[in-house]
């Protein structure tokens, strides 16, 4: 299914300013995210995805900044905007429910609160009573009680709150939705029901939700394509019925394949991915995964791999796949 | 008020009462371990043993100390406090009902600037963190805080009192006023203002700049590093991201949100000051020979009276519970997650 282009992130770098030197945690990635799709973006820990998360809405803090590339979010580039437009943007067109409900909620502000002062942030001359109605019924199509509005974070529990973060990530009808971790901290049922949720919100208001999670299996069940970062890089994007069937990246399959799984008579070790993901202060030359790959060659440490689109619509970001003139084609380790 | 509520309040103020007396007994003994006696401290050392022990029957201390301990304590509970030992031997009551005012007098607007201008500058530097200002105000907090409070006092007088005579050396108001001034309730400003004697106003609130400014300077610098701690803590919390990302303006966070969740460790930390900052009273009364209780104190240590040292030094630890009592109210308020 062909959809309009919602945000088209072009050529971005996040660097981290460290005493030992700059570190590239997001490197030269560039990728689209499409109007009202569900988008997993799965990976390690450490690997990015959360730092490429917060660069979508330029929430990057010192000692790190964006080092390089454009954000075209709906044909205008974001990094050209100054502060003021910045604020505006960030919860109007793009908002983000955080990993942790328990402490992004303010403890001393009630619910209502928080929505009413979402509300007249963006729009100063919304009276009180309007935003609390707006907010009222948003906060019912959630799941949430209207008498739980007077509360206050404390006296809520973890997937209540976390309803309250995705409302406030509602509420100004932003297009595009980030969820970093956003079930991570929750417990399975009711991680499954705010991912039910998601989906239904998706539906209903049209909006695009950009998952970020290293819980391959809520990807698989959510989402309509997924991209897989490794070291600063995406790695493998695609339709996710074709990158779960045909893994092609041998990162994505090791990943794939550290899965349990719940059948009957499958009870196979798990593929455990030799090695540790590279210290991003010196990553690997060439390919940044080569260090850990079994189909590793000559080729791959020393150049970087472009990503290039496959027959099945999949863009991978290996030599595998890709002509060189250089390239040998007997592999280092069998 | 809840029934819990209600409960807590009743068991603060039950509490206080062992703390005091425990205070108040100790100071007792320690008195009369003391080297020196009122007696001697008053007649001199050329008076004969013998009158001095007429004065001593007479003033009950050749009783047993357990009976003058009985009797103090009696003393205590009846909110009577007995007779001082020495200068005048007037009823204890009426000596720090005139000085408990000044002493408030000054502490309380000394209290008020040292926790406003401390939050303020603690807030700022932690806004601006890691840029010139934050370094000039830490370093400004140090140096604050390691000055001893007579010696800021010292300064302020050359330099503000005799260099550039801008303000009164000491007392309370000019001492021409002070021969038609009516005083009723011995708070001087409060007064001044209830007889409309304009000029007796300016002149008393002339005579608070200087001692306020050095009893509340001197206690800036914790309020300072408490609040530029926490704040920077609190700017780094998730609710402050989330916020970010909903667009709200950093002036909003920092002022609104992180701000008003570092009260809850100032207010503690008010309670807590309240001790040094009467403390502080003695040091400043003295060095600006201002009559209230500290100076009182101070004075009648060295003619060991021992009633007025006691009776003082209970007045003392009431007010520091009362505060601390407040102040835990106050967190109870303005916290949503405290319930007693």
């Amino acid at each position: 299914m062909e959809r309009e282009t919602l945000v088209s992130v072009q050529d971005l770098s996040v660097t981290y300013q460290t005493r030992i030197g700059p570190v590239s945690a997001v490197d030269h990635v560039s990728f689209e995210i499409q109007k009202g799709e569900i988008l997993g973006l799965v990976g390690e820990s450490g690997c990015g995805k959360s730092t490429l998360g917060k660069a979508l809405m330029r929430l990057i803090e010192p000692p790190a900044e964006i080092s390089s590339g454009h954000i075209i979010f709906e044909g205008e580039d974001i990094m050209a905007y100054d502060e003021e437009k910045m604020r505006d943007f960030r919860g109007r067109r793009t908002s983000m429910i955080f990993q942790d409900p328990m402490t992004s909620l303010n403890p001393m502000q009630r619910v209502d609160d928080h929505l009413i002062e979402a509300i007249q942030v963006h729009e100063p001359k919304t009276s009180r009573e309007k935003a609390l109605e707006r907010s009222s019924v948003l906060i019912e199509r959630l799941g949430i009680g209207l008498n739980r509005l007077g509360s206050y974070p404390h006296q809520l529990s973890g997937g209540m709150r976390q309803r309250v973060m995705t409302g406030l990530g509602l509420v100004l009808n932003a297009q595009l939705i980030i969820a970093d971790e956003a079930t991570t901290s929750l417990d399975v049922i009711v991680e499954a029901k705010l991912a039910d949720q998601l989906r239904e919100i998706r539906d209903e208001f049209g909006v695009t939700l950009l998952m970020i999670t290293h819980n391959i299996a809520l990807v698989a069940e959510m989402a309509d394509r997924v991209a897989v970062m490794y070291a600063g890089h995406v790695v493998e994007m695609g339709d996710i019925y074709t990158v779960f069937e045909k893994p092609m990246h041998p990162y994505t399959q090791g990943l794939l394949g550290s899965v349990p799984s719940v059948e009957l008579n499958d009870r196979d070790e798990l593929f455990k991915m030799p090695g540790e993901p590279p210290n991003l202060t010196h990553p690997p030359t060439g390919c940044r995964f080569h260090p850990r790959c079994q189909y590793a060659m000559p080729i791959c440490s020393q150049l970087e791999p472009d990503l290039t689109k496959q027959p099945s619509g999949t863009l991978v970001h290996c030599w595998l796949y890709q002509d060189h003139p250089d390239k040998q084609k007997n592999t280092l380790k069998a | 008020m809840s029934s819990s509520f209600r409960k807590f309040l009743i068991t603060r103020i039950l509490l206080t009462i062992p703390m005091v007396l425990i205070l108040v007994s100790l100071i007792f003994f320690v008195m009369r371990v003391l080297p020196g006696d009122p007696i001697r401290s008053q007649l001199g050392p050329r008076v004969s043993e013998e009158q001095a022990d007429v004065l001593r029957e007479r003033l009950g201390l050749n009783d047993p100390i357990l009976v003058q301990y009985g009797n103090y304590l009696k003393d205590i509970v009846t909110f009577d406090f007995g007779n001082a030992l020495t200068q005048g031997e007037r009823p204890i009551k009426d000596e720090l009902g005139e000085r408990l005012p000044a002493t408030l007098e000054l502490t309380i607007p000394a209290m008020l600037f040292t926790s406003i201008f401390g939050v303020s500058l603690g807030a700022f530097a932690a806004k601006n963190r890691k840029k010139p200002i934050d370094y000039i105000i830490r370093l400004f907090s140090i140096f604050i805080y390691s000055i001893p409070i007579f010696f800021l006092g010292l300064i302020f007088q050359i330099v503000f009192g005799v260099q550039l005579d801008w303000l009164p050396l000491s007392g309370r108001m000019d001492s021409m006023l002070l021969t038609t001034f009516q005083s009723t309730t011995n708070f001087y400003v409060l007064d001044a203002i209830i007889s409309h004697n304009w000029p007796a106003l300016w002149s008393a609130v002339l005579h608070l700049i200087m001692p306020t400014l050095t009893l509340g300077l001197a206690l800036t610098g914790v309020f300072i590093r408490l609040t530029r701690a926490n704040m920077i803590e609190m700017l780094r919390s998730d609710f402050i991201a989330a916020g970010k990302a909903r667009g709200i303006s950093e002036k909003r966070l920092v002022y609104h949100h992180a701000l008003r969740n570092t009260f809850i460790p100032i207010l503690t930390l008010i309670g807590l000051q309240t001790a040094i900052l009467i403390a502080g009273a003695v040091l400043t009364e003295t060095t600006f020979s201002w009559p209230g209780i500290g100076r009182y104190l101070v004075e009648r240590i060295a003619l060991r009276d021992y009633t007025a040292v006691q009776s003082t030094i209970a007045v003392f630890a009431f007010f520091v519970a009362i505060i601390s009592l407040v102040m835990d109210l106050l967190n109870a308020v303005i916290d949503p997650r405290i319930r007693y």
